[in-house]
């Protein structure tokens, strides 16, 4: 329950940083600390106490191999997750470069200015 | 479990010094020791892949951020505070803690998940499709129209960064063709 907790409060810490500060750069900080806080929540909840990683090895019986792995399907589904976040992270970085070619800051409330 | 709270502590002391430090180059350092933090997290909690994966996105995250924030700007935005923006999310972010506590006692306890459909990969996942890694059966095999999916978001993304920094833009009014698309010769 502890463990759930402090990675939600590392979501919140995300969320406000995404909401109260003026900088562009550190919104996509904050959009970064809510991406590795909502993948490790799922991987926590797929977690089996003193489980293995869910790779068959060599010699290892399956009955025990099944009842001892974690949860594989969370962590198929972040690790594609994870990848698709740098892919944002990029495109979000090119779009702060070029609006600090046009304006001059990574101020927003001097960005409002908004032409066509 | 204790040393994966006293990590959760760590990578929340550096999200916090991330959000409020004054420098955007100190700023981007911390939130890449929270991202290493999270790789260790997904070691302790048997999932090797994710750590490998988490790495590597983590130096390229550091990589692009230091070149979107040193060469152009590292000051920090004071010129007046927003009080009540503040004051409000910190209010409406408090509500959101109390609702998800709640709702945490929905879920299985932890360390104990449900897994109802992961049992039918792990049983059968070896047999099926010959991969001793079940999360790269699941990946590449069960779930591969998820993964095609997914590459599509990310070639996606990628040729949107293109098309924002690229060099050469729109031409001008009055600019002549300087490249000939086409076929060559007289029509």
């Amino acid at each position: 329950m502890i463990v759930y907790l402090l990675t939600t409060f590392l979501f919140v810490l995300g969320l406000y940083c995404l909401v109260a500060k003026k900088n562009i750069i550190k919104k996509i900080i904050g959009v970064i600390t809510m991406e590795y806080a909502a993948n490790l929540f799922l991987i926590l909840v797929g977690y089996k106490a003193r489980g293995i990683a869910p790779i068959l090895t060599k010699g290892a019986s399956k009955t025990e191999f099944v009842t001892k792995s974690v949860d594989p399907l969370p962590q198929a589904l972040v690790l594609t997750a994870i990848v698709i976040g740098l892919g944002t992270i990029a495109l979000m970085v090119a779009l702060c470069i070029r609006l600090y070619e046009r304006y001059g800051t990574f101020d927003m409330s001097e960005i409002r200015r908004l032409r066509g | 479990m204790l040393l994966m709270i006293f990590l959760l502590i760590f990578m929340n002391i550096g999200a916090i010094i991330a959000i409020e430090t004054k420098y955007l180059l100190s700023s981007v350092i911390s939130i890449g020791a929270v991202g290493f933090g999270v790789s260790i997290m997904f070691l302790l909690l048997g999932a090797p892949d994710l750590a490998i994966t988490q790495v590597v996105v983590e130096i390229l995250i550091l990589i692009i951020l230091i070149r979107g924030t040193i060469r152009l700007d590292n000051t920090a935005i004071e010129k007046y505070r927003d009080t009540f923006a503040m004051v409000a999310s910190l209010i409406f972010f408090g509500l959101f803690l109390t609702f998800a506590y709640v709702a945490f006692k929905a879920l299985p306890e932890f360390g104990h998940p449900l897994m109802r459909v992961s049992r039918e990969y792990l049983q059968h996942g070896v047999e099926r499709t010959g991969a001793t890694n079940i999360v790269m059966s699941v990946v590449l095999d069960y779930r591969a129209y998820d993964t095609l999916g997914e590459a599509t978001v990310l070639f996606t993304s990628i040729v949107g960064a293109f098309v924002v920094l690229r060099s050469q833009g729109r031409k001008k009014v009055g600019e002549e063709d300087t490249t000939q698309v086409g076929i060559p010769g007289d029509f």
